[in-house]
């Protein structure tokens, strides 16, 4: 794999976690328990989407394809997405959704952290402005666990069934392969690795005061980052995301 | 004849943000420089939020407004680094913020008092508010709901 093959791929990864993870918050929008936490929620989506435009229109020029940021998200399908499987898990009922963000958020907080420090300067650029966003999803998430885990009996026993159907996709985010391998490297991302012990010490602390337990065992589900595998639950989410450009290709206005 | 930067910048901060009014887009610190090259001026401007849909409209009010003024060609670039924070806000638009109800950013991570009674005893509702760059707080004393502009 070429250098600028891997930096695409990379750069696909960040887009698309953010894309999809953007997309399944926004599926709330209108529905969420209060009004407060549908404002949150939809403004996190927005936060997200504005980073994918960022990550994925680096993508495209790293490409050289003519291949914008729309172009990518819109007119790919299901096996060139490179999102993680943790972000493309169904919403399920509130604490479900704020469990995955919880997880997703702070692996996110600790890769933005490495990745400002980036020898390419557009991806430390767009880390810099990612970050301050993300600091104040991590906070809410992060305050909702603990809210809903060391809440109701009822509360506690959703979160914990969230956490045990979701933990098994958090190994994904900390194995790597070819692409991180490069992109190590060349010093544009961090060793994936080096990440689990940060994420490890802040999920602990959140979880302990929300009064949950982490599941036992370190099987991880794979083949999203790689695209080789994703669930059957991406290929739905595409259907509605790209809706439009699937029925009116090429469709601008 | 080319207008001075300067005078380009005080056409500039008569541009109103679109989803807060009362405070111009230099007020809110999102034009980062204003430079000729050439015969086009070039604008740059850098995002509040990442995601924020004012961002779009604020780049075609600015062109609007530089062509209202008989400038025809203009550039608008985007700059991302170093990112914005809400130490760029500058002081005219606290006051103008105050004024219309919404309080400041503050270092402390919340606002100093409540806009309209003034009384310091406040709380957060949430952290996330009407546009990306506000939360949403209430006043104990007059029980008003208010926007706060975070700090970021």
């Amino acid at each position: 794999m070429t250098h600028t093959a891997a930096y695409f791929e990379f750069l696909c990864r960040m887009g698309d976690n953010t894309l999809v993870l953007g997309h399944r918050v926004s599926e709330w929008c209108g529905h969420a328990p209060v009004l407060e936490e549908d404002i949150a929620l939809a403004n996190t989506a927005l936060d997200l989407i504005g980073q994918t435009q960022m990550w994925l229109g680096l993508a495209g020029e790293v490409e050289g394809k003519n291949r914008d940021a729309d172009k990518l998200a819109m007119l790919r399908d299901v096996w060139d997405f490179r999102n993680c499987l943790l972000v493309e898990q169904p919403n399920g009922d509130f604490g479900q959704t704020m469990m995955r963000q919880f997880l997703f958020d702070v692996w996110h907080l600790a890769m933005l952290t490495e990745l400002k420090n980036s020898s390419e300067q557009r991806v430390a650029d767009i880390a810099a402005k990612a970050i301050k966003e993300v600091m104040y999803h991590v906070e809410r998430s992060g305050e909702t666990v603990i809210g809903l885990g060391d809440g109701t009996s009822e509360s506690h026993a959703r979160m914990q069934k969230a956490l045990d159907l979701l933990w098994p996709y958090v190994g994904e985010l900390f194995i790597p392969d070819a692409v991180d391998i490069a992109m190590a490297e060349a010093g544009i991302a961090p060793d994936l690795g080096k990440l689990r012990d940060t994420f490890d010490a802040q999920v602990g602390d959140v979880l302990a005061a929300a009064t949950l337990t982490i599941p036992d065992g370190n099987f991880a589900h794979k083949g999203g980052r790689s695209g080789t595998q994703h669930s059957e639950h991406l290929g739905h989410l595409l259907t509605q995301m790209q809706w439009l450009q699937r029925a009116y290709p090429g469709a601008t206005w | 004849m080319k207008p001075a930067t300067d005078t380009i910048w005080d056409w500039l901060d008569k541009v109103p943000d679109p989803e807060i009014p009362v405070i111009s887009v230099v007020d809110l610190g999102i034009v980062r420089d204003v430079r000729w090259d050439g015969d086009t001026v070039e604008v740059a401007v850098t995002p509040t939020y990442s995601g924020c849909p004012a961002t779009t409209v604020i780049s075609l009010d600015i062109e609007t407004a530089l062509r209202d003024h008989g400038l025809d060609k203009i550039r608008i670039t985007t700059r991302i680094n170093p990112p914005w924070t809400t130490d760029w806000l500058s002081d005219t638009g606290r006051a103008k913020l105050l004024e219309y109800g919404i309080a400041p950013p503050t270092a402390a991570g919340g606002p100093d008092a409540c806009p309209r009674c003034k009384s310091a005893n406040v709380k957060r509702i949430s952290q996330f508010g009407s546009t990306p760059c506000k939360a949403q707080w209430q006043c104990k004393d007059c029980l008003e709901p208010f926007d706060y502009f975070k700090c970021i």
